[in-house]
């Protein structure tokens, strides 16, 4: 009966996400959410490594109480149990800070393995699966596109840009997954009417506390914090010359370079 | 008043529109162009629970209610309405009638499977020689020992084609007429049961939709559903149920449409500008998309009245009549819209005009809706 855990995050469901000028970070309101692509392949093999080898799968998320729709999904497809991880004191945390409050929860939920996405499309920095497995110092793979149970191991399949990885590590683990790992199954139409009748387990601050330093949690415990967020310009055409000789175009530059301080 | 979905039908409707965007819209034009439905979509329509939505999850449904597959019902109608019967007359027409009229032991014999994803049902009432006046049915159910033997000839039977259960209907009194008439369950494959092809029409063509013959079928009493003499009360109430669904799939039929035209009129440009900056453009689409909210209030409020168990023959005959109505004109404006891409058979806008048209005729006509909300006023 293996116990798996998987870590998911609610995300706007947009390239075109909008930033609050003040704050640095995303506005939400009006956005639709989702389960993050590459946490919903990890719910997914869960599920089928669940239906292999026998066992329970827990989803934890941690976000505002808005965020216990992305739960009732998960249930929805088919988890045994769901956590939300939810205070205001959580508000703010960088993925130090995330990793942090999400290691202490999963030291209290218990686990034999735990799946995160590699990363999540709002932040795109893939460090908060990393970070828990160094909190809980447990082995951690990331990138899987594979994995498979053998007794007391995982054999994950790890994608690097030109070639595979496979490994072996022995439970418990972390596992951080692409979105290659697992199509998502969808929900059954019982599966909503059950997830929401099903209660949400939600740990706060106060059940927490206890496994972590305050002072390194929320938006003043974050060692890194957002100094500017901005949407990227799109390149303009560049300056085309013609009908010069050689000369004249080493020469013009030249002068371009010099203009603008990079020689 | 609250014009609100629940967080929960949200999520249902989340599930509907993503299956049915990424699933059956895919497979629309081509199964239209075949006349022949995928039995692979079937299967996982199945699998997703999408032919069991409002039945109890202790027999194997998806528990939800009557407003959640009015849902369902405009989700899939959006992008393919041949979806849309084939759920519609399964779930409102054959399940729901052994819900209601069976005994224990039938809706375990027979409802379960065909709720829990094991089974396809259908409804064989219509005969060449009795439409809306139902009750010129000619087929004949002889009581023989302890069994009946149903003789007699259904046309127009969506689903037929592949169905495993027929809920039949057939006289055991003809003396009584229409209070002479019960309903039974014949299963697929029986001797003496023989399906046609299918019926080539105008629309829904992917939906399965043959000839039924009976010929010296013999089945157990058991599969009688209700009393002898309750068929023709089985049906109607069946039917005014399944004027939900075809509310809710005109409504489904008409957004497709003016969804796909609203993409279409932003993109097309002629005399220097989309076709969208047009006031023509503009106005069309204002009372199109008006029509179609109030078209599916009336569904809603219809769903409502089923779920809370009070009467809803009238609110559903008017929804179906108005959805009905509704999904024929905006599909006809949005092909004018589209003009000559609209007509073509390579945009979705042409299917969903020829698939309206049945909306208006099926599972009781428009003539027949105002019968019904007529005789409910008790204007004579």
């Amino acid at each position: 009966m293996m116990k798996i855990v998987v870590c998911i995050k609610q995300v706007p469901d947009t390239t075109e996400v909008k930033l609050d000028p003040k704050t640095n970070t995303l506005i939400r309101e009006g956005v639709p959410s989702i389960i993050n692509p590459d946490d919903k392949a990890g719910l997914e093999a869960a599920l089928r490594l669940k239906a292999q080898v026998g066992g329970t799968v827990t989803v934890v998320s941690m976000g505002p109480p808005q965020a216990d729709v992305a739960l009732r999904e998960a249930l929805a497809m088919g988890c045994d149990e769901a956590v939300l991880l939810s205070d205001r004191a959580f508000g703010g945390s960088d993925t130090y800070a995330t990793a942090t409050i999400i290691a202490a929860a999963l030291k209290k939920i218990g686990f034999d393995l735990i799946i995160t996405g590699r990363q999540a499309i709002d932040g795109d920095t893939a460090q908060v699966g990393p970070q828990i497995a160094e909190k809980l110092k447990i082995p951690q793979i990331s990138y899987a596109e594979e994995i498979r149970n053998e007794g007391e191991y995982m054999i994950v399949k790890r994608q690097y840009e030109d070639r595979y990885h496979t490994l072996k590590v022995k439970l418990p683990c972390l596992i951080t997954a692409l979105a290659e790992l697992a199509k998502p199954r969808y929900m059954t139409v019982r599966g909503i009417v059950g997830a929401y009748e099903a209660d949400i387990k939600a740990l706060n601050f106060e059940d927490l506390k206890d496994g972590f330093n305050p002072d390194y949690i929320g938006l003043k415990g974050s060692p890194t914090n957002v100094w500017r967020s901005f949407t990227k310009e799109a390149k303009g055409n560049g300056i085309k010359l013609t009908n010069l000789s050689a000369d004249e175009a080493v020469a013009a530059i030249v002068a371009k370079l010099t203009e603008i301080n990079l020689i | 008043m609250n014009f609100k979905l629940s967080k929960m039908q949200l999520l249902q409707q989340e599930l509907f529109r993503k299956f049915a965007e990424n699933e059956i819209k895919p497979l629309a034009h081509d199964m239209d162009e075949a006349e022949q439905y995928s039995m692979e979509l079937l299967e996982k329509l199945q699998t997703c629970g999408f032919l069991g939505v409002p039945f109890p999850r202790e027999y194997g449904g998806g528990g939800g209610d009557v407003l959640s597959y009015a849902l369902c019902m405009e989700e899939v109608s959006k992008v393919d309405a041949s979806t849309g019967i084939t759920i519609s007359v399964h779930t409102s027409l054959c399940c729901y009638s052994i819900f209601e009229h069976g005994a224990e032991e039938q809706k375990e014999a027979f409802l379960r499977p065909l709720i829990d994803g094991s089974k396809v049902g259908c409804f064989g009432l219509t005969e060449p020689g009795a439409g809306s006046d139902a009750a010129g049915v000619r087929t004949f159910a002889i009581l023989d020992g302890d069994e009946y033997v149903i003789n007699g000839t259904k046309v127009f039977t969506t689903n037929s084609g592949f169905a495993d259960s027929f809920l039949v209907f057939a006289l055991t009194d003809k003396s009584k007429g229409m209070k002479g008439m019960s309903a039974f369950i014949v299963p697929k494959g029986i001797p003496g049961l023989t399906v046609s092809s299918n019926i080539p029409r105008m629309g829904i063509r992917a939906a399965s939709n043959c000839e039924v013959a009976y010929e010296n079928v013999r089945i157990p009493v058991f599969n009688r559903i209700g009393k002898e003499g309750d068929g023709f009360k089985i049906a109607m109430q069946a039917l005014d149920g399944g004027r939900i669904g075809i509310g809710a799939q005109s409504v489904g039929i008409a957004q497709g449409a003016l969804n796909e035209a609203i993409k279409y009129v932003k993109e097309r440009k002629q005399f220097g500008r989309p076709i969208s900056a047009f006031q023509n453009t503009q106005f069309k689409i204002a009372e199109m998309q008006t029509k179609i909210d109030a078209a599916r209030l009336l569904v809603w409020r219809a769903a409502n009245a089923k779920d809370n168990h009070e009467s809803y023959s009238s609110e559903a005959a008017m929804c179906k009549l108005f959805a009905s109505d509704v999904a024929n004109e905006v599909t006809r404006i949005c092909v004018q819209l589209m003009g000559g891409y609209g007509y073509s058979r390579e945009y979705s806008v042409e299917r969903m005009m020829r698939d309206a048209k049945i909306t208006e005729i099926y599972e009781g006509t428009s003539e027949v809706m105002k019968m019904v909300i007529a005789g409910n006023m008790k204007i004579k």
